[in-house]
């Protein structure tokens, strides 16, 4: 297990003990944290999972794929530390994550 | 003041229905909700069914839309393995097939689409399956495997999908289509040619312009197909995939006005009072387009369960969202956004060759009506936003792989 934070655009927090080897999306969505949407339900089709992940787990979280890059550039409210949380595995070293979601997703 | 206290029965438990139950919740609705469903299983993700799940890439949790437990802190009651046989908007009831009869003061139908029979001889064969609901998929996944044979009768998504799930686990497939290409209905030339190579080159085969005369059974068992005028194709298991009917008939009791589908509005808003429908069943507006139609996707599912929840709670209205779709096939990746209505032109960006392109449906004052984008998001992501926007762009642009997608929709 993994302590992960989800930070809703509200302000509202909430933390989720994830399973490794799910996405950040699933732990989301297992634990009922709103505003990760994720209507493909984790297959990088949508861009409705983005998170901007807090910097201290930005290169521990690894790097965007071309397609997760090319679905971002043209997703809302981008940042440089946006991610699609479908396509972050959730490992040892994302324990005590923490991320925040974006008001497209409010 | 919007009255949030009643109580909502919502007919159906797939993605509409369960993501209405869901929205209402969030944005405050605090009266009870039930969801009845007919299937054993809690609101799941039907597009795994015919890709991960059917090739066992994932799990049943995976494929739930939300655990159990979400329902049990919402107080959503589920009903689930529960059949509707009447709704009666005059008493504002909801029959069901156990002999119950539930109260609602409102009532959200998200009955779906059932999949189109074919109807020829043999179809009724054990081995003859549809593929709609996760039971469906278990029962193609357990005839499947190397060496088996699968036929598959319809060359659209669910066919084209499990055909190449099929190839995956070492079966072999062929797909009889009537038309003369695959996805005739839903897609341009250049996409269905990509496609049917694509399968081809993966050891698919394609019976195109053949239509069905009848399944051949052994003890009561498909064993072939038999086309009309033509040969026989031998095979251990056949999978019909030509087209869904909307699940209208509740609502049309119920004096709903239907078309191919339940009429609504873009409040999701059917023409009986206190009765919304949404999802598959629907025949909705399609703003960008003047039309009406009917869609089967999870994002319409989505949007109207949002659509449906903001109207009950008194929200403003979701903004209007562009229809898209996507499949996965071997490793390709198709996205589409919007319907090619009114186009009068099209323009390929990229490369069919090297499985990396896109197609531009455009109207006559060169505004995309939709994009049909193979292994290209940028392309999909942006004409996704043209469509929605309805800025016309320059076709030099467009089809100039050398001038990014950013700056074809700056």
């Amino acid at each position: 297990m993994a302590k992960i934070t989800f930070i809703e655009y509200s302000g509202a927090t909430h933390e989720v003990d994830a399973k490794i080897g799910l996405s950040v999306m699933e732990a989301a969505v297992k634990n009922n944290v709103p505003g990760v949407d994720a209507d493909c339900g984790g297959t990088c089709s949508c861009a409705t999972c983005h998170v901007y992940v807090a910097e201290p787990w930005l290169d521990r979280a690894g790097m965007p794929s071309a397609l997760e890059a090319s679905m971002l550039e043209f997703a809302e409210n981008i940042q440089s530390n946006s991610r699609l949380s479908c396509q972050i595995v959730v490992s040892d070293a994302l324990d005590g994550l923490i991320v925040r979601l974006p008001q497209s997703q409010h | 003041m919007t009255d949030v206290l009643g109580r909502i029965v919502v007919v159906g438990a797939g993605h509409a229905g369960g993501s209405a139950a869901a929205f209402l919740r969030q944005y405050g609705w605090t009266g009870p909700i039930t969801v009845i469903g007919e299937e054993p299983i809690a609101p799941y993700h039907r597009p795994p069914l015919s890709k991960a799940w059917l090739k066992g890439e994932t799990d049943a949790d995976s494929l739930a839309l939300r655990p159990v437990s979400f329902y049990m802190q919402n107080k959503i009651a589920l009903r689930l393995s529960v059949g509707v046989t009447r709704l009666d908007a005059r008493a504002r009831t909801v029959s069901l097939a156990t002999g119950e009869v539930l109260s609602y003061d409102h009532l959200i139908v998200a009955t779906g689409a059932r999949a189109r029979k074919l109807p020829v001889p043999g179809a009724d064969l054990n081995g003859v399956l549809e593929l709609r609901t996760a039971a469906d998929a278990d029962a193609l996944k357990g005839a499947l495997g190397r060496g088996k044979r699968l036929a598959v009768i319809g060359g659209g998504y669910v066919g084209l999908e499990a055909a190449a799930s099929a190839r995956a686990l070492g079966a072999e497939a062929v797909i009889v289509e009537r038309e003369p290409r695959v996805l005739a209905r839903v897609a341009c030339e250049t996409l269905s040619k990509f496609l049917q190579d694509y399968h081809s080159a993966k050891g698919v085969l394609f019976e195109l312009n053949a239509t069905v005369e009848r399944f051949i059974g052994e003890a009561g068992r498909v064993i072939g197909v038999k086309l009309a005028g033509g040969h026989t194709l031998l095979c251990d298991v056949a999978l019909v995939g030509v087209g869904a009917i909307a699940n209208q008939e509740l609502a049309q009791g119920a004096g709903c006005a239907c078309e191919n589908g339940v009429v609504v509005d873009a409040s999701a808003r059917s023409t009986v009072e206190r009765i919304h429908a949404i999802g598959d069943c629907t025949w909705r507006p399609l703003p960008m387009y003047a039309l009406m139609g009917r869609l089967e996707s999870v994002p319409n599912a989505l949007e109207q369960a949002k659509q449906a929840a903001s109207d009950l709670t008194g929200r403003p209205l979701p903004p209007a969202e562009t229809p898209w779709f996507w499949s996965d096939q071997y490793d390709v990746k198709l996205q589409i956004a919007g319907l090619p209505f009114h186009s009068v032109r099209q323009i390929v960006r990229g490369n069919p060759a090297a499985a990396r392109f896109a197609v531009f449906h455009l109207d006559a004052e060169n505004r995309v009506q939709a994009v049909e984008a193979i292994n290209a998001a940028p392309e999909f992501m942006a004409g996704r936003q043209l469509v929605g926007n309805r800025k016309p762009v320059a076709l030099i642009k467009l089809s100039d792989m050398s001038v990014s997608m950013k700056e074809v929709a700056a």
